[in-house]
């Protein structure tokens, strides 16, 4: 580190009007980020780490956000008395960014070269065929193959990998010496995060920029930062060399944080209980139509092929990446969409029963969606979202004998049943997700299919769901079907895994023995993105 | 330690537990409710259009050729609701004329009467007039012109005759009473035709946003031959073949009007029919009806809000237009439309076509500044900082 740093923001907030009132977004906080070296800044959504990286280029939606005090020092000048022409020519040049969304950062009816070619253009002045060769020179270094071929690619005929990989291309174009990366992994795949973050350590170390990295992923901090700042509701709670925060936190929070990873191993798996729902060969296949006449030239094979058995009291995870056809699973098992191959449920087939047929078997097979903030109705209280079922499934059930189920289930999913006439905004995230499980549970299902129930919830708040999730099953015997991408939270439930990939199994067997010693390439990959926390080097 | 900073995800909102009556605003829309209401043109504008619309309810009470109570012969009249014979009075007529001064004269002696402060009905015709018809707003006569009709109540100037404030029309009709009840049927035309058209475009619209494929597919398709289809050709025949009243013309305006609403309720419907808590409810196994009506529908109500009051609006100039053309509401009634063809068939009377124009325009503003208003309220980008 140099004697002077590159970035140093001392006392700053921000704060937003809106509607009259004030509101402070971040209190007065103050780090450095020295040339060449990684800063990550860690929070919960709503900690204000966002915020902090947007004002260092003033990119938030001024006049309704305004910065009460502080300075921002970047090479020796102030950023917060800068004027607008000058931060232009800085944005993009000297310091640039990449954003949580590739495919919502690039512009959908621009080309990659396009793409690419209006910053160097715009800072540099480079057209034609200098700009083309600069282009091409970039994504190879980003690690597109053969990026001839590419320059022509709109962003949705690329991957997601492939996009934040263009994303970083954009942002090194004109070899800044901040990057400011948001979340840019948090939308990718296990496999691909890793990726992503080994290329942009081997770019920080060849070309020497800083990086002011957002994250909440404390394993992405431990892999690429040198230091760390923790962030909690708009302050800096503690910040240090990420070896001595993580060997030692200090500061209340920071403990939490390190020992909010869901922790604890599920029982074994146990064959002698009984099978509740199992598929076998179960294959959902959506048809390719074309030309004038629709006719079927061919299928996407969702799932192709798929058996699997849920046990009474028993977890199966079930583990793969974005479109691996887990979700598509897990709607065919509620039958939800069309699919072949026989489902068995409590041994009876129920593969060929409609909407109706399934309407009794429905207070027996529940399901808990991924985003809390989706699945509940905005406009029902919670009483209304969680009687829902029961008017439906129990019509024997008084006003008051409902209203007291639903109170039950409040209690049993650690919420306070005197809330049940508020509204679902009113409650956090973790407590809304404790709402659509007492939904699901106040019918007494048999099996529930969690569909990555914790992906969208802070990890200390994961930590809390996971453990309820295990109460609630050893205390009713429930079978779980678990879908996930975070093999993390699913070591801490599964009994048995199933390893999908393009609608197909790669892998399955019991969780500890898959865990311990995976078959397939592909699964080790996987195991290796998700629990390999390297440290970042000369850190 | 630790435990105490994780559990306060789970403790409850700061908000005190007060809780909330069943009819209390949920926080959206008392946002809603204070945009509104700080517009402040759409907001007098709703306060004025309520009280003009309000009392024009009340038209018989306002504008009428019968006492609203009299007493006769120690016995209490409601001439408003009742209809009492002539015989009742000496006269002969099936229906008593209270204006005819024999009857009049005959009550005053034996009793009492009210009438309401415009003495005349939307069919009263002033036989008294003091010139030919249409004749021009009393205030705007000489005593000279008033004096041969003043004489027949026996008085000579102006203020002893009985005023039309803004003139009659080209039968000797007051306008002031044409316009209180021409408003009245208007509105009351507008309201119904909007609700049911809305209704009925609600329902189109759902059921093909919530389905979609097939039933989406074949009627889009009826829609946009339907709406291809020129109404006031189809009008003008179907007038030829029934004559329209009230309920023939809502009958067959509706038949073209429920399409303004399908467009967005469907695309609403289409939005909201994958979202988490519709696949939740389609889980716990509500059928499609509660899920379309609980669910999605509340989602299209927005939309459905903003564009009412322009319903509306287009609902009563169709029919002004219809009335205008003559293909309207049945020949005699209180009607706007009608109005304004007397004033562009008698240019002469300028206070028909003036009077007929202020009215409808103000109508229309003021429903336009309330839709205006709706919209802002419902505007989720509206701030006002």
């Amino acid at each position: 580190m140099s004697l002077s740093p590159l970035l140093s923001v001392r006392d700053l907030s921000v704060g937003f009007r809106q509607g009259g009132r004030e509101s402070i977004a971040v209190d007065r906080i103050s780090f450095d980020i020295g040339r060449g070296e990684t800063l990550a800044l860690v929070g919960e959504s709503g900690s204000g780490k966002s915020v902090s990286a947007l004002s260092v280029v003033r990119l938030l939606n001024y006049p309704a956000a305004f910065h009460g005090s502080g300075e921002i020092v970047l090479n020796g000048e102030d950023m917060l008395k800068a004027d607008e022409a000058r931060l232009r020519a800085l944005r993009g040049n000297a310091v640039s960014m990449i954003f949580q969304e590739p495919m919502t950062s690039l512009n959908p009816l621009h080309t990659v070269e396009r793409q690419i070619g209006e910053i160097l253009s715009v800072h540099r002045g480079l057209s034609g065929e200098a700009a083309r060769a600069r282009t091409l020179e970039l994504l190879t270094r980003v690690g597109i193959p053969q990026p001839e071929t590419r320059l022509a690619s709109f962003p949705h005929q690329l991957s997601g990998g492939q996009r934040q990989r263009v994303m970083i291309a954009m942002a090194l174009a004109n070899e800044p010496d901040l990057l400011i990366a948001d979340e840019p992994t948090t939308a990718l795949d296990v496999t691909v995060q890793a990726q992503i973050l080994d290329l942009m350590q081997k770019l920080q170390r060849e070309t020497g920029m800083a990086m002011l990295f957002i994250t909440h992923d404390l394993g992405i901090v431990r892999r690429i930062a040198h230091r760390v700042a923790v962030m909690r509701k708009g302050s800096i709670v503690e910040t240090g060399k990420v070896s001595d925060v993580f060997a030692n936190p200090q500061h209340a929070y920071t403990k939490a944080l390190m020992a909010a990873e869901p922790k604890g191993l599920p029982p074994p798996e146990n064959t002698e209980k009984p099978v509740i729902l199992a598929a076998e060969n179960l294959k959902i296949w959506f048809p390719i139509r074309k030309g004038l006449l629709r006719r079927t030239v061919g299928h996407i094979k969702a799932v192709d092929g798929i058996s699997f058995a849920v046990r009474a009291g028993q977890t199966l995870g079930i583990v793969g990446e974005s479109g691996s056809g887990k979700t598509t699973l897990g709607l065919a098992a509620l039958r939800m969409i069309r699919s072949e191959g026989p489902i068995l449920f409590m041994g009876n087939r129920i593969d060929g029963h409609g909407y109706a047929a399934m309407r009794p078997l429905r207070k027996d097979i529940q399901i808990v969606f991924q985003d809390p903030y989706g699945s509940l109705s905005p406009r029902l209280s919670v009483a209304e979202i969680v009687e829902e079922g029961l008017i439906i499934q129990r019509p024997d059930l008084t006003w008051q004998a409902r209203r007291d189920t639903v109170a039950a289930a409040l209690q049993e999913v650690g919420l306070d049943p005197a809330a049940m006439d508020r509204y679902p905004h009113e409650f956090s995230g973790g407590q809304r997700q404790r709402i659509a499980i007492a939904r699901a549970m106040a019918l007494s299902p048999k099996v529930v299919v969690l569909d990555e129930p914790t992906s969208a919830l802070d990890m200390s708040v994961q930590a809390q769901i996971v453990a309820l999730l295990r109460k609630l099953q050893a205390e009713r015997d429930l079978a779980y079907l678990f879908i996930s991408h975070d093999l993390k939270v699913v070591r801490a439930l599964a009994n048995r895994l199933i390893v999908m990939r393009h609608g197909r199994i790669v892998e399955e067997g019991p969780a500890a023995e898959v865990f311990a010693r995976p078959q397939a390439a592909y699964t080790r990959e996987l195991l290796a993105a998700a629990f390999d926390h390297r440290p970042a080097v000369n850190g | 330690m630790s435990a105490s900073i994780l559990s306060a995800d789970d403790r409850a909102p700061a908000t005190a537990a007060a809780p909330r009556s069943r009819w209390a605003l949920s926080p959206i829309n008392r946002r809603r409710l204070d945009n509104f209401k700080r517009n402040r043109r759409g907001f007098w504008a709703l306060w004025l259009f309520l009280g003009l619309f309000v009392s024009s309810l009340f038209a018989e009470f306002i504008a009428n050729d019968r006492p609203i109570i009299a007493s006769y012969r120690g016995e209490l009249l409601f001439p408003v609701f009742v209809d009492y014979p002539e015989e009742k009075f000496g006269g002969f007529l099936a229906r008593t004329d209270y204006r005819d001064p024999v009857i009049a004269n005959e009550i005053r002696r034996e009793g009492w009467m009210i009438f309401p402060p415009i003495r005349f009905a939307y069919d009263t015709v002033n036989r008294d007039l003091p010139a030919p018809a249409p004749s021009p707003p009393t205030w705007w006569l000489s005593d000279a012109q008033c004096q041969p009709a003043a004489a027949k109540t026996g008085g000579s100037r102006c203020r002893d005759l009985e005023w039309n404030w803004l003139g009659t029309d080209d039968r000797g009709r007051d306008v002031v009473a044409r316009l209180i009840y021409g408003f009245r049927i208007s509105v009351l035309f507008g309201l119904i035709l909007a609700l049911v058209a809305s209704l009925v475009g609600i329902a189109a619209g759902a059921v093909q946003g919530y389905f979609g494929g097939w039933i989406d597919l074949v009627l889009q398709r009826f829609i946009e031959i339907w709406t291809s289809i020129p109404r006031l050709y189809l009008l003008i025949t179907i007038s030829s073949v029934v004559a329209p009243g009230f309920f023939v013309l809502l009958g067959i305006l509706l038949l073209f009007e429920w399409t303004a609403l399908v467009g967005v309720v469907r695309a609403e419907f289409l939005r909201a029919r994958n979202f988490e808590y519709v696949n939740a409810a389609r889980a716990l196994g509500l059928s499609d009806a509660t899920i379309m009506v609980k669910h999605v529908l509340p989602n299209a109500m927005v939309a459905t809000l903003t564009l009412l009051p322009f319903v509306l609006n287009g609902s009563i100039t169709t029919l002004t237009s219809l009335d205008f053309l003559g293909f309207g509401l049945p020949p005699g009634s209180p009607s706007l439309g009608e109005l304004l063809q007397q004033g562009k068939s008698n240019l002469q009377a300028p206070w028909l076509g003036i009077s007929g124009f202020f009215v409808i325009a103000l109508m229309l503003s003021l429903l336009n500044f309330i839709g205006e208003a709706v919209r802002d309220a419902f505007d989720p980008r509206k701030t006002f900082a």
